[in-house]
């Protein structure tokens, strides 16, 4: 039991915050309490400290609306706080939608599709072309066009404030992760992931690869939702570099060699290895 | 790139990274297409009440984070998020007054609680002071053939209901020629005081509203500038700095009456 939540600890630890993050949503809707008021788009933190969604003020940026500063020190604050903790960190520990698309990349391991459908047949840089294009429609059609197709706002808003015909969208997600493709909407689709992937590059929080007590397991792999990031597996001893990492640490967790664990940036040996 | 690969293979790399752009670009564009569409289709339907102090449509859309902190300040529960199946654009904050209308709170908790301005605290204030009386979500207009006041009946439903009543909405008395003896009591809307919280569509006693709220865009009508009121001193004053602008046609090369004489050929001389 103790090494079941040894084995798991991350992965409870982010179940927790995912649904208590929407708790207090949910609870600010219904009973007033006043910790964290509106949604993931934008919120409110005790009342004082505004909190926005950078990729949302983007859009609107480009769509070219008139921007008020309490929006945009609220999207400062949470590019910040990402650029500290790894951009995907939003990812794993925040966003309802990675609880969907996890739920089918366990059922897919367990019936073993992954065996069968070998090679994954799209691109993950489809992400970055959506968000390119977000921009362009959000500029020329003068609105904030991803916000109005988000299924990760939709799911949110609709957990809060009611979900309408959102459950579809919800479905859609975990069928086509299940049976098209695997990690398909947060590994390979979702402009939102693009987006705290580029503000991951910077971050200090870094899962670091031990390659001596490697034993080729592959057990990190298997489990990642963006293996390409854990190509030093087995190579090299160095922190994985990719801001597409999720900084979930199922890899932490389920290596059984300590060749993986969280660390903090070291800036001087960064600094070493450039020069 | 690396110059041992055989001349044959660069060739077919090049055709290869070709062909994969062509197809990214296509596929790129296809999305874009279908997306824009969709999102033309959503943010077509302006018959859409929004909070008080909504900017204009247009503005509104690129401005509005879908964020609910209106929806949840709001004490009478008027404000809603437009949901997947609600066929309006999604998650912008819209109310139906027949169901909760907006009861015209005089501290305004919706307008402030908005982060990005889509609702403008300037829209609602006068001297400083928040003045629910300038919102402006849309305009009540009644149906006179529904209207049971019409009729002959006597309801005054919706006068009463309206919080600027003798403002927005006033009776007015004619006389019942059908009965001779009686009086109609005919509502008014005064479109310029009337703010659209829809209170009085909310009162209406007919079984679909006689009275109702529309977008002020949708239900109002312009006369445009050519016409001017003769005795409004305000409005003459407009005169004063007109211009003219003549046209040129071909006909209007000769006289009017000459035009008029040309009979051009229509009997046999
Ligand atoms: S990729 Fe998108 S949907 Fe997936 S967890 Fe990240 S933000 Fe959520
Ligand atoms: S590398 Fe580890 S922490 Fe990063 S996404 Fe993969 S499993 Fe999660
Ligand atoms: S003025 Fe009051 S009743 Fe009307 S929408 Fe705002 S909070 Fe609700
Ligand atoms: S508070 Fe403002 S931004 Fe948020 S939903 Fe209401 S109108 Fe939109």
């Amino acid at each position: 039991m103790i090494n079941l939540i040894k084995k798991n600890r991350f992965l409870l630890l982010r179940r927790v915050s995912q649904i208590s993050l929407m708790v207090l949503y949910i609870a600010a809707n219904i009973w007033g309490l006043n910790i964290l008021v509106g949604n993931l788009s934008s919120s409110k933190l005790f009342d004082v400290i505004p909190l926005s969604d950078p990729y949302a003020v983007l859009q609107m940026f480009a769509a070219g609306a008139l921007i008020a500063t309490d929006i945009i020190i609220g999207a400062v604050i949470i590019i910040l706080f990402y650029m500290f903790i790894g951009g995907r960190a939003f990812c794993s520990w925040v966003c309802p939608v990675n609880m969907i698309t996890d739920l089918s990349n366990y059922i897919r391991r367990k019936f073993e599709f992954n065996k069968i459908q070998k090679r994954q047949p799209a691109s993950r840089n489809i992400r970055y072309y959506v968000l390119a294009l977000s921009l362009i429609i959000s500029f020329f059609m003068g609105i904030t066009a991803f916000e109005f197709i988000s299924p990760v706002s939709m799911i949110h808003r609709g957990i809060i404030f009611g979900l309408g015909f959102g459950w579809a969208a919800i479905l859609i997600i975990f069928l086509f992760d299940l049976f098209v493709l695997k990690n398909g909407w947060c590994g390979h689709i979702c402009p939102i992931g693009g987006f705290y992937s580029l503000i991951g590059k910077f971050s200090f929080i870094r899962v670091h690869h031990n390659h001596e007590n490697c034993t080729a397991c592959m057990k990190c792999k298997e489990v990642c939702p963006e293996s390409q990031v854990l190509f030093m597996v087995t190579k090299d001893s160095i922190p994985v570099v990719s801001g597409e990492c999720t900084n979930c640490g199922r890899c932490v967790e389920v290596c059984d060699d300590e060749a993986l664990n969280f660390s903090i940036k070291n800036l001087k040996r960064k600094y070493n290895e450039i020069n | 790139m690396s110059n041992n690969i055989p001349k044959k293979d660069q060739k077919m790399n090049r055709r290869e990274f070709f062909l994969n752009s062509a197809r990214a670009v296509g596929l790129a564009a296809l999305g874009g297409l279908m997306w824009s569409a969709y999102v033309d289709e959503v943010t077509a339907s302006t018959l859409l009440l929004r909070p008080p102090a909504a900017l204009k449509e247009d503005d509104f859309l690129k401005t509005c984070i879908k964020c609910g902190m209106c929806v949840e300040a709001c004490p009478y529960d008027t404000l809603m998020l437009a949901k997947p199946g609600d066929n309006k654009p999604l998650g912008t904050p819209y109310f139906v007054p027949r169901e909760i209308p907006c009861y015209m709170c005089p501290d305004i908790p919706c307008v402030p609680v908005c982060p990005t301005g889509a609702l403008d605290e300037k829209l609602v204030t006068t001297n400083n002071k928040l003045d629910i009386k300038k919102a402006d979500m849309g305009v009540a207009v009644i149906d006179d053939n529904s209207c049971i006041a019409f009729w002959g009946i006597q309801c005054d439903a919706c006068y009463r209901a309206c919080p600027i009543l003798g403002e927005a909405i006033t009776v007015e008395y004619t006389k019942n020629e059908r009965t001779g003896k009686h009086a109609f009591l005919k509502p008014v809307v005064h479109a310029d005081a009337c703010t659209g919280c829809g209170l009085c569509e909310k009162a209406c006693v007919t079984e679909k509203a006689a009275i109702f709220v529309l977008p002020r865009e949708v239900a109002l009508g312009k006369a445009g500038d050519y016409y001017i009121k003769g005795w409004d001193k305000n409005d003459e004053k407009r005169l004063e700095k007109a211009t003219s602008k003549i046209t040129k046609t071909k006909l209007s090369e000769r006289k009017a009456v000459d035009s008029l004489n040309d009979l051009g050929g229509i009997l046999d001389d």
